[in-house]
């Protein structure tokens, strides 16, 4: 008899060890985090959620989103976790996007969650744009150091800047809206005729242009701050320039994908992202975060750059953005090898 | 890499012998439909779904959509609007305004000429269908219900397009000068890439085998280097000799490498080999008596050249022009690289795809670059298939006579070309192995830290190798096989007729237009052939069909030269044609097997275009990485990682050189008695 009980004893253990195994959730994340960062992402979410796997699909942020757009019918994601919030804006707007309040979510810098009520996504951290200076090139030029977008105007400038093709870059993209933001309509097209005068060319990426200042290739590279702090911290004779009518930002955000099969698990990685932990864990990164008051400055990072950010409208940027685009190409695409 | 011309039409018919269908002949005509069957599903399917993605559109329309405007104080009278009468009464959107893409937006205040985004007046807005969907902000409403909002959130109120069918996007193309011009770009480019390149290949083949100059063997071996790294590596070269930090940018005068300058010079690096081995080809054999005829007839030198010389290989001129054309133009890497703003087709196809997500012109640009490949393709096929046997049983071959003065000029002429592609490579390694260029000029290998920058890190150069090895062995068989299956099988002409045309088809087919129709094909959750999407065998997959031509043509040029008494021999003696097939065939066409792995290998390492777009994380490649660490601006790195494409290249046809000889010694002892 004794025998039996703990046969059955030992049963049970192995049914409850059996179960623990199986109760153990994976979820598929797709991110544009850059790749580096991921393991540490998900070893520290493991650490309070041991029973939930991350499984991520990492690519770029146009790549991530258009794979996501493809797969409308037929959701392959549970959780986004890290992509634009311009791109989680056109999901949003496909009704792809699981609303959810994430417990804690009150405490984050109400710029960096959904509008809506619960919200549809809620940002993580800010990459924003700076004008990365060469102080070596742009002296042999006789160049001045500019303070403003306007100033990148100025004749002095011919062809000694280079910034990001919109088309391909959401850094250039995030550039062009905020003009458009901050000078209007007219004004930002203005502004942006007169500035194709003085761009040596349109890059790809919007990395490049910082990374080409850096190396000396063009004395002005319009990218973003991180960037420049990377290049800096190098040993680039950079000098990051936070030009004085504001700059335009983008943040990277969280969303639940709608018809997940796992939402407690995909709920439970949401309410991961807003805490404290998370914000310190993106700050190593990016200086500027979701939670107030986390973040401690990143070397090499100019100074009076949160004050600077614009109060960026998202669902302008999203709702206009093929026209932007559109008209982008027409004025500064085609006439561009005429010079 | 060249291929000879074939054509199976010109051959004289043989007795027509239609014996009954045995298990071999069965056996043999299944596998060929098999191997048919795989490029139907590989390279014909993927291009239908392409071209019919061109002609899908988004549309706004305006029937969908029902409006209730309010008064002042907020009562809706019941007057019904849609949305097409009211753009008819107010003239707001022209038709052009309506076709848009898949991520259109139209706003509607445009519809009531007295909004005012502050006025007490209410709106209600429905969808009259299932298919109508507006947002209001970036929230999605596609219900038919009525929506209630104030003036200050109609002006939120975006209308979304629905797909439908039509020739909207090539008249959107056409229309748009900036995606226009790239058409005109692409082709002077490519002429212009075409004339360089063919001429100073010509010089250097007429130098290798019509003149008595030293040192011919290296030069052959530095002439075929720009074939083992991607096409984007001289661009990498090019901005550190000529830009604006380069080493001798001052040799430009001021002009800017980045853009036709810098594509030519890019494009005649990677091309020459291609129009050289061609040319090569055609200059080895003359007929000696034509020149003793041309002597004894006082010609001068120069007027032998252009009667004699320059006929006797206008085959292989014109050849070589219309492969260096279709390599030029369709040339993503390059310009890509080196461009600036330039734009050029196949460069668009990636912009509209990668960076604006709009598929549908992807798939337009597609098509546009699609026709003059297969026109070039077409008129050389032509043009190839009037040639006839110059050299004839009674020829003597030509033999240069060395002439000091002549010999020298050629020789100095070569090194020039030699340092040219021997340069450029040389400048991407030592940019590979400098710090910080320009301002730190000491040694490092810093920049062989691929796994702290964009790409993939040393995972892509594995997976690189992994994707070369396996489409070498993959690719080998299959070509090899449907090769033989299509030379030797009895009967079955439209069979064999459509299978030769499938296996020509690659050739004209551009890499990206490959890739992207690979994309629309596969990617897609209702083909059963989903699940390969995102991993190495649709990029092996690939890959080999994107170089199925040259390798099919080869191994049809070997296996031609075996008579098919081979076949009538062992079926008189009862044995199988598969055990002829292992035990002869593929020894005796053993050299042309090992070409044909050799060529699929070295592509595989090299080639961008076609992969670019179907690489995922877990399968990022070294030429990819290449492209990537550029873009973000890691040039140095990108030239490291170009180098190693190139060495691994290099060590590989080492290895075919020695694995060849050695094997050719016991399988093809036969040749020589």
């Amino acid at each position: 008899m004794k025998h039996t009980a703990s046969y059955f004893a030992a049963l049970a253990v192995g049914a409850l060890t059996a179960t623990a195994a199986v109760s153990e959730t994976e979820l598929t994340v797709y991110t544009a985090v850059e790749a580096e960062d991921l393991a540490r992402y998900a070893e520290t979410f493991n650490q309070s959620n041991p029973d939930i796997k991350i499984n991520w699909v990492r690519d770029s942020t146009g790549i991530i989103t258009a794979k996501l757009l493809a797969e409308r019918d037929n959701p392959q994601a549970d959780v986004v976790w890290g992509l634009a919030a311009t791109s989680l804006l056109l999901l949003k707007s496909e009704g792809m996007l699981e609303p959810y309040a994430p417990a804690g979510v009150e405490e984050l810098d109400v710029k960096f969650v959904d509008g809506d009520n619960p919200p549809a996504w809620v940002g993580m951290d800010a990459w924003v744009a700076s004008v990365c200076y060469n102080t070596v090139e742009a002296e042999k030029a006789g160049l001045k150091p500019p303070t403003s977008w306007k100033d990148l105007t100025d004749p002095m400038y011919k062809d000694q800047v280079i910034m990001p093709n919109p088309n391909s870059s959401g850094t250039g993209f995030l550039d062009v809206s905020s003009w458009l933001q901050m000078f209007g309509e007219d004004g930002g097209w203005e502004y942006m005729d007169a500035l194709h005068d003085n761009i040596a060319r349109y890059t790809h990426s919007g990395s490049k242009p910082c990374k080409l200042a850096a190396a000396g290739e063009i004395p002005i590279g319009v990218s973003f701050a991180f960037r420049g702090a990377k290049s800096k911290a190098d040993g680039a004779p950079l000098e990051i320039i936070v030009p004085s009518e504001g700059v335009g930002w983008d943040m990277e955000a969280t969303a639940i994908v709608a018809g997940t099969a796992n939402l407690e698990a995909a709920q439970k990685l949401v309410d991961f992202t807003v805490t404290k932990e998370a914000n310190e864990m993106y700050n190593t990164g990016y200086a500027v975060v979701a939670y107030p008051g986390v973040a401690k400055p990143v070397e090499h990072f100019p100074e009076g750059l949160l004050d600077a950010m614009i109060d960026n409208d998202f669902e302008f940027a999203a709702n206009n953005r093929a026209a932007i685009l559109k008209e982008w190409q027409s004025r500064y695409d085609g006439k561009s090898e005429a010079k | 890499m060249t291929e000879i011309s074939t054509n199976p039409g010109t051959l004289p018919a043989g007795p027509d012998i239609k014996p009954k269908l045995s298990r071999d002949d069965i056996l043999m005509r299944g596998s060929m439909i098999v191997i048919a069957l795989y490029l139907v599903a590989t390279l014909v399917l993927p291009l239908y779904t392409m071209l019919s993605k061109s002609f899908s559109t988004y549309r706004m329309e305006l029937s969908q959509y029902e409006f209730q405007v309010s008064d002042e104080s907020g009562n809706f009278d019941g007057t019904i609007q849609s949305a097409e009468t009211l753009n008819e009464q107010t003239g707001a959107f022209s038709d052009t305004d309506l076709a848009t893409g898949s991520d259109g937006r139209l706003s509607v205040t445009a519809l009531f000429p007295n909004f005012s985004f502050r006025s007490p007046v209410m709106y209600q807005i429905r969808n009259t269908s299932d298919t109508g969907r507006f947002l209001v902000g970036s929230t999605l409403q596609d219900g038919t219900d009525w929506v209630t909002l104030d003036s200050n959130e109609f002006r939120r109120v975006q209308l979304r397009p629905v797909q439908s069918r039509g020739l909207d996007n090539f008249v959107n193309y056409f229309s748009t000068p900036a995606l226009f011009n790239s058409v005109k770009n692409s082709l002077w480019i490519s002429v212009l890439s075409t004339i360089v390149t063919v001429t100073l290949a010509f010089w250097f083949a007429y130098a290798l085998n019509r003149s008595c100059m030293r040192f011919k063997g290296v030069f052959r071996l530095i002439a075929m280097a720009p074939i083992l790294v991607p096409s984007l590596l001289p661009g990498i070269a090019l901005v550190y000799l000529f830009g604006n930090q380069g080493m001798i940018k001052e040799l430009l005068f001021g002009a800017s490498i980045y853009g036709p300058i810098g594509i030519v010079i890019g494009s005649v690096f990677f091309t020459f080999p291609h129009a050289f081995l061609i040319i090569s080809t055609a200059l080895a054999i003359s007929d000696a008596r034509l020149y003793e005829a041309a002597a004894s007839l006082r010609s001068t030198p120069w007027r032998t050249f252009w009667t004699v010389t320059v006929p006797g290989a206008r085959y292989g001129l014109i050849s070589a022009a219309f492969v260096v054309f279709n390599l030029v133009i369709t040339d993503f890497g390059l310009p890509k690289v080196i461009g600036g703003q330039f734009n050029v087709l196949a460069v668009d196809i990636y912009k509209q795809v990668i960076g604006q997500q709009n598929f549908e012109m992807g798939a337009v640009v597609s098509v546009v670059l699609v026709i003059p490949a297969i026109l070039a393709f077409t008129i050389d096929r032509m043009v190839q298939s009037k040639q006839v046997a110059l050299l004839s049983a009674r020829s003597v071959p030509y033999q240069p006579t060395p002439n000091r003065k002549t010999d020298r000029i050629f020789l100095a002429y070569c090194c020039l070309i030699g340092l040219f592609i021997v340069g450029l490579l040389a400048v991407c390694q030592f940019a590979a192995l400098i710090k910080f260029w320009p301002y730190d000029l000491s040694l490092s290998l810093k920049n062989y830290d691929f796994n702290k920058m964009d790409g993939g890190g040393w995972g892509s150069y594995v997976n690189s190798i992994k994707l070369a090895l396996l489409t070498a062995a993959i690719g080998t068989s299959v070509v090899f096989f449907g090769a033989y299956l299509v030379e030797k099988s009895n009967g079955f002409r439209t069979g064999r007729a459509i299978f030769q045309m499938f296996a020509m088809l690659p050739m004209a087919i551009p890499g990206m237009v490959l890739g992207l129709s690979y994309i629309f094909f596969f990617n897609n959750p209702s083909n059963p052939l989903n699940g390969i999407y995102g991993t190495m065998a649709i990029l092996v997959i690939c890959t080999v069909t994107h170089f199925y031509t040259v390798s099919h043509l080869t191994a049809v040029t070997a296996l031609k030269q075996m008579d098919r008494e081979f076949e009538s021999v062992s079926s008189s003696l009862k044995q199988p044609t598969m055990k002829l097939f292992a035990r002869v065939t593929v020894p005796v066409c053993l050299p042309a097997v090992l070409d044909i792995s050799i060529y699929l290998f070295v592509n595989a390492m090299t080639t961008v275009s076609a992969v670019v777009f179907l690489y995922s994380p877990k399968t990022t490649l070294a030429s990819i990485a290449v492209l990537n660490m550029d873009d973000a601006g890691d040039i140095a790195p990108a030239a490291a990682m170009g180098m190693m494409i190139f060495y691994t290249n290099a060590a590989a046809r080492i290895v075919h050189l020695i694995a060849s000889k050695g094997i050719l010694k016991r399988t093809q002892a036969w040749r020589s008695r």
